[in-house]
């Protein structure tokens, strides 16, 4: 018996991160409440520390945490049309490759965290940094962690989005995997964040870890989706 | 695939849910362009059939072959090939009934201008053309299930799977349901596959399911074979 025609992974990946953005731009039930989170954990470092500058790790460190933590609230979500409203049935049906509903969902992630830092990294250079020259290849940074993010994020968030526990297992997942990735992120940016200007010691290395990893997740995430969305 | 030949055949056909089977020994076998109502009270396995048949759930043991598909293993051939029609309408509440159409058209591959007109005459028939740029979260039930028949049917599938599709309709919906997911002989619409159209419809209504079906099949409670017989 001859199979269905298979809709080419481009249309099905346009039509559902178009969904995905237009639900969110209709809704607002994610950007706001990471852009919210991120703008008051830094109001909070800001008197917490008592202090009005911040450089080096300190500053990477604050960052960091505070974009991780947001990431988390949009992780937390990616999935819960596809849950609540039969999306993930309606997929399965379709003649569609299943990762591309990865690819799609990790693309929007990224998106949302794409959006979060140009709102938030603003914030946190007026908050903390007087030194701002390190933003430009901080850039760099922020878009090779998203991407493992975005990846792992988007992995975790399929496979807990069935569980009623699943605001507890993403982040009970999602953290010790993202150690690494941290460790590369606020290694690459602590010197690009040093009080005297940005220097690159090491931002070769911690760059190619940051590499490494995007890697590793996407190639992971794309290999056992289809296992994933099974019965 | 041609008329004679079955479209769907199960041997033996079981499904647990954990310990609990859920069906158990149902065999049966329907030839394509034909209409089989599956009847039987609550909690006797109907929707679980339905799933196993749009490979939506794996069979516990049994064999089981849809559209020539031998279930689960060639399940992936079957995509795009079932109009689904469950409990639930599988639409984006935040979504309006025509958007939710028209990803369901990008998302099977649709050419944009013969999505749009199916789209249109569908709507139409089903009366909804007009509030067709509500919201879904919106909507009555009823509206709901107009849109969800509107879903299940626009990529012009070979196999109509419907759980109780009169379900939320108005007395005429439900006559204007019957050109979209009637019996095949009321469909207005001819399958993309190139192979006449089988209806399969879980129903609580015994006289109207034996009037409209050429095959029923009658599930028990608690995985008990089943009894089926053949309609006049």
């Amino acid at each position: 018996m001859k199979s269905a025609r298979m809709t080419p992974f481009r249309q099905a990946l346009g039509a559902i991160v178009l969904k995905d953005l237009r639900t969110e731009l209709r809704t607002m039930r994610s950007l706001p409440a990471m852009v919210l989170f991120a703008v008051t954990t830094f109001v909070i470092f800001r008197f917490g520390l008592d202090r009005t500058a911040l450089s080096g790790s300190l500053a990477s460190g604050v960052i960091w945490t505070t974009l991780l933590f947001a990431a988390v609230l949009g992780i937390n979500r990616i999935f819960l049309p596809e849950r609540e409203e039969g999306g993930f049935d309606a997929f399965r049906l379709a003649p569609v490759d299943r990762p591309v509903l990865f690819v799609a969902k990790a693309a929007v992630l990224f998106l949302y965290l794409v959006v979060l830092e140009v709102v938030v990294v603003p914030v946190f250079a007026v908050f903390f940094l007087q030194e701002w020259s390190g933003l430009v290849p901080l850039v760099v940074i922020l878009l090779a962690t998203n991407l493992g993010f975005a990846a792992l994020g988007t992995l975790i968030s399929s496979m807990a989005v069935n569980s009623r526990a699943r605001d507890l297992l993403v982040p009970l997942l999602l953290l010790p995997l993202v150690v690494p990735l941290m460790i590369a992120a606020t290694g690459a940016t602590s010197h690009l964040l040093d009080a005297g200007g940005p220097s690159y010691d090491k931002f070769g290395t911690w760059l190619l870890v940051l590499g490494l990893y995007d890697g590793i997740f996407c190639l992971v995430g794309y290999a056992v989706f289809e296992f994933l969305l099974e019965d | 695939m041609s008329q004679s030949e079955n479209a769907i055949r199960l041997r033996d056909l079981g499904r647990d849910y954990g310990e609990r089977p859920a069906l158990d020994g149902v065999g049966l076998e329907l030839p394509a362009g034909s209409s089989l109502a599956v009847l039987g009270p609550n909690g006797s396995g109907k929707s679980t059939l339905l799933r196993v048949l749009a490979s939506l759930l794996r069979p516990s043991r049994g064999e089981v072959s849809v559209l020539g598909c031998s279930l689960p293993r060639e399940a992936w051939k079957l995509r795009g090939q079932i109009g689904y029609l469950g409990h639930e309408p599988l639409l984006y509440e935040d979504l309006t009934g025509r958007e939710n159409l028209e990803f369901q058209a990008r998302l099977y591959g649709l050419p944009a201008a013969e999505a749009r007109q199916r789209i249109e005459s569908d709507l139409e028939l089903l009366g909804m053309g007009r509030r067709a740029d509500y919201r879904v979260s919106d909507y009555s039930a009823g509206m709901k299930q107009r849109i969800a028949i509107c879903r299940a049917v626009l990529h012009r599938p070979a196999l109509l799977l419907l759980d109780e599709p009169d379900s939320n309709l108005d007395p005429e919906g439900r006559e204007a349901a019957r050109a979209l997911i009637g019996r095949p002989d009321e469909l207005r619409w001819e399958s993309e596959a190139d192979r006449p159209v089988t209806r399969v419809a879980v129903s609580h209504d015994p006289e109207k399911a034996r009037a409209e079906a050429d095959q029923v099949l009658e599930l028990t409670i608690g995985g008990a074979p089943v009894a089926r017989r053949a309609v006049a």
